[in-house]
C-alpha cells in the first residue's frame, strides 16, 4: 500500500484507463465470446485515430510546428505494410507475428521518411514547414496513386490479408499503449525538454546548447514512425488501402484531434481521437437515407461547439473537482509529501479553481468588516 | 595565445553596405571582468552575436583559450564554452524556473543519457534526471531562486528573469560569459545587487566575463578593462577609468 501512495498517478492514469478497457475486452474475446464486428471495427479505428494523434501531438503540441502531411506518413505505413503482410502469408500465415512483422516495417520506413523529409524541410519554419509537409502528404498519395498494378495496385488500391478480426484489436490498443509509453517518456525525460525549450523560445534553446536540428527531426522521426504504425493497423483493419483515403483532409482530421484536446496535452490528444472517431462513425450509421446529407454539418457544428466551450470555466472548474486523478487519490488516501512534488505537479496543483478562491475570498473579507471600515449609508454627513 | 581567453582578431562584419563592425580587436584575460561600451548602434550586440555564432564574422576570427572558434554552429560554440544572455530577456516562458536551468544542463557530459534510454525509462534516465535536478537546484540556491523554482518563468518578476538568465548561461559550464545590457530596466538597487551578484560569479565559478552595458557608473564599479565602440569601430580601449575620460569617447557620448 506504501508503494501506491508514492505512485505519481497523474502520470500512469492514462495507461491505467486504456489498459483496463483493453483488459475488459480482450477478456470477452479470449473467453469465446463474439462481438459484433461493427464493434470491433469501431475499436479499430479509435485505436488508430489515438496513435495518429498521440503521435502528431509531438510535432504539434511540444515541438510547436504545423505539420499537414501526417496522413502521408500513414500512407507509407499502410501501403509498405500492406505488401509486406501479402509477401510474408504465404511463410507466416494469418498470425500475430506477421502483423508484428509488418507493424516494425510498416514504421520503420515511414520514419525513413519522415527523415529523409525533414532533413530539407526542418529547415524551414511555421507556414512553410506546414506547406512542405502538406505538399509531401500529397507526393505520397498521388506516388502510391499511379503506381503499377502489380506493385502497389494503382487507383483501385492494394488488398491486404484479413487477420482474424477478433484479436486485432487487441494488437491495436497495445500499440496505442506502445505509443503512449514511448511518447510520454521521451516528452518527460531530457530529450523531451529540449523539445519543449525549442518550442518556447529557439533563438534560447540554441544559445544553451541545444542542436535545433537534430531535436527537431528527432521529433519528426518518431512522429512519423507512429503514424507508419497507424498505417500498418489502418491496412490490416481495412483489408484495402487505397491512396484516396490518405488525402490532406485526413491530415486536417488529425490535426484537429490534437488542437481540440490540447496543445501539449497527451491525454486531452486521446481523449478527442477517441471521441471525433466515434462521433464520425456513429454520425454515419445514424443519419441514413435524405439525412446523410447533414452528416458532414452535424460533424463541424459539434466541433464549433466543442471548441468553444472546452475551455468555458464552468467546464473547467468540473473538471478540476471530478477528475480521475482526483477520485483515484481519494480512494487510496493518496497524500502528496510536499518534498516530493514535481515541478509539473505544483504547476496545476497551486492554482486554485474558481471555486475555491471564492472560499478563500468568502472567509478573508466578511462584510461586517467592510462595514466597520466604511461609513453607512445615510450617517454623518 | 592562451595568456587570453578570448582573442579577437581584426574581427568585422557587414550586412550588404554596412560594416556593422570592423577590424574589432578584443582581448580579455582569465578572470577579468570586461566592458564592451558604445552608443546606441555602436555595434555592440553585433558583436555578441558574432561570438556566439548567430552571425558569421566576413573577416577575422576569434580565439577561445587559444581555440579557434569563428564559424561554428550556435551549439557547438556554446559546448566550447562561450555561453550569453540577451538584452530583451529571452527565458523558455512556459517551462518552470528549474527547469529552464536543466535544459542548459543537458550537453553537461556527467548527465548523458542515450534517447532510447529515457523511451524505455532504463535506470540511466532517472539517475541522470535525480543528478539534473540537484545541480539545477543548487545553481539557484546561489541566485536566490530557489524559492521560486516551482513558477513558471514567465510568473518571474524581472530583475529574478534577468538572474534566471544569468543562472542557465551558466548551467552550460561556460568558459567565458556575455552578457547583454544586464542592468537594463533595473532600479539603483537591483543594479548593486546585481553589480554584487556579477563579482560573486566571477569568484565562485573563476568565470572571466564580457558585458555590453550603458550604465556608466555600473560599468566604472565593475569592469577591469573595456573596449569602447563606435560606429563599428574601436575607439579605445584599456583600464576603465582612463578609457572613460578619452575625450574621443566623451564626444561620441555627449557629442561636441
Amino acid at each position: 500500500m506504501n508503494a501506491l501512495k508514492n505512485i505519481r498517478w497523474r502520470h500512469y492514469i492514462n495507461y491505467i484507463v486504456i489498459g483496463i478497457f483493453t483488459l475488459v475486452f480482450a477478456i470477452i474475446t479470449l473467453t469465446g465470446g463474439r462481438l459484433d464486428s461493427s464493434l470491433l471495427f469501431m475499436l479499430e479505428k479509435v485505436a488508430i485515430s489515438i496513435v495518429l494523434a498521440v503521435s502528431l501531438s509531438i510535432v504539434v503540441g511540444f515541438l510547436g510546428e504545423l505539420s499537414l502531411g501526417h496522413a502521408g506518413f500513414m500512407c507509407v505505413g499502410a501501403y509498405i505494410g500492406g505488401k509486406v503482410a501479402a509477401v510474408l502469408e504465404p511463410s507466416l500465415g494469418n498470425t500475430a507475428l506477421n502483423v508484428l512483422v509488418c507493424l516494425v516495417i510498416g514504421g520503420v520506413v515511414a520514419a525513413l521518411c519522415g527523415v529523409i523529409i525533414g532533413i530539407p524541410a526542418l529547415r524551414l519554419r511555421g507556414d512553410y514547414l506546414a506547406i512542405v509537409t502538406l505538399a509531401f502528404g500529397e507526393i505520397v498519395r498521388s506516388l502510391f496513386q499511379n503506381s503499377s498494378d502489380e506493385s502497389f495496385g494503382g487507383t483501385i488500391g492494394l488488398e491486404t490479408p484479413r487477420y482474424t478480426k477478433q484479436y486485432l484489436f487487441i494488437i491495436a490498443f497495445l500499440m496505442v499503449l506502445l505509443t503512449l509509453l514511448v511518447v510520454q517518456n521521451f516528452i518527460r525525460s531530457k530529450h523531451g525538454r529540449a523539445v519543449t525549450a525549442i518550442r518556447d523560445n529557439e533563438i534560447a534553446a540554441r544559445a544553451s546548447g541545444i542542436n535545433v536540428t537534430k531535436y527537431k527531426l528527432l521529433a519528426f522521426t518518431i512522429s512519423a514512425f507512429f503514424a507508419g504504425i497507424a498505417g500498418v493497423l489502418y491496412s490490416f483493419s481495412n483489408y484495402r488501402v487505397q491512396s484516396a483515403n490518405f488525402g490532406y483532409n485526413y491530415s486536417i482530421e488529425i490535426l484537429v484531434m490534437v488542437v481540440l484536446g490540447g496543445m501539449g496535452n497527451i491525454n486531452g490528444a486521446i481523449i478527442s481521437a477517441a471521441l471525433i472517431t466515434y462521433l464520425d462513425s456513429k454520425l454515419a450509421t445514424v443519419l441514413t437515407g435524405d439525412l446523410a446529407v447533414l452528416q458532414n454539418l452535424i460533424y463541424a457544428l459539434i466541433l464549433i461547439v466543442i471548441v468553444i466551450y472546452n475551455n468555458a470555466p464552468g467546464l473547467k472548474n468540473f473538471r478540476d473537482r471530478y477528475n480521475l486523478t482526483v477520485l483515484l487519490k481519494k480512494i487510496f488516501k493518496h497524500k502528496e509529501d510536499p518534498a516530493r512534488r514535481t515541478d509539473d505537479a505544483a504547476k496545476w496543483d497551486v492554482v486554485p479553481t474558481k471555486i475555491e478562491m471564492n472560499e478563500i475570498l468568502s472567509i478573508d473579507v466578511k462584510p461586517q468588516d467592510l462595514s466597520s471600515d466604511k461609513p453607512t449609508k445615510g450617517g454623518d454627513k | 595565445m592562451a595568456d587570453y581567453i578570448l582573442e579577437t582578431k581584426n574581427l568585422g562584419i557587414s550586412f550588404g553596405g554596412l560594416k556593422a563592425a570592423q577590424d574589432v580587436n578584443i582581448r580579455i584575460k582569465k578572470n577579468q571582468i570586461y566592458g564592451l561600451i558604445g552608443p546606441n548602434g555602436a555595434g555592440k550586440t553585433t558583436i555578441f552575436n558574432m561570438l556566439t555564432g548567430v552571425y558569421k564574422p566576413t573577416t577575422g576570427t576569434f580565439y577561445l583559450d587559444g581555440e579557434e572558434l569563428c564559424g561554428l554552429a550556435q551549439d557547438k560554440i556554446n559546448h566550447k564554452g562561450i555561453a550569453r544572455t540577451f538584452q530583451n530577456i529571452r527565458l523558455f516562458n512556459n517551462m518552470t524556473v528549474v527547469r529552464n536551468v536543466m535544459v542548459a544542463l543537458h550537453n553537461q557530459p556527467e548527465y548523458k543519457c542515450s534517447v532510447w534510454e529515457s523511451f524505455f525509462r532504463l535506470p540511466r534516465h532517472f539517475k541522470v534526471e535525480k543528478e539534473m535536478r540537484a545541480k539545477a537546484k543548487e545553481l539557484l540556491r546561489i541566485f536566490d531562486l530557489e524559492e521560486e523554482r516551482n513558477n513558471l518563468a514567465c510568473n518571474l518578476p524581472y530583475g529574478k528573469q534577468r538572474k534566471l538568465e544569468i543562472a542557465r548561461a551558466l548551467a552550460t559550464n561556460p568558459k567565458l560569459l556575455l552578457l547583454d545590457e544586464p542592468a537594463a530596466g533595473m532600479n539603483p538597487h537591483e543594479t548593486e545587487d546585481l553589480e554584487k551578484t556579477i563579482r560573486s560569479i566571477r569568484d565562485q565559478f573563476d568565470m572571466t566575463i564580457l558585458l555590453i552595458e550603458h550604465d556608466m557608473k555600473f560599468v566604472a564599479g565593475l569592469c577591469d578593462e573595456v573596449t569602447v565602440l563606435n560606429f563599428g569601430t574601436v575607439l579605445a580601449e584599456g583600464e576603465t577609468r582612463k578609457a572613460l575620460k578619452d575625450p574621443e569617447v566623451i564626444r561620441a557620448y555627449i557629442g561636441g
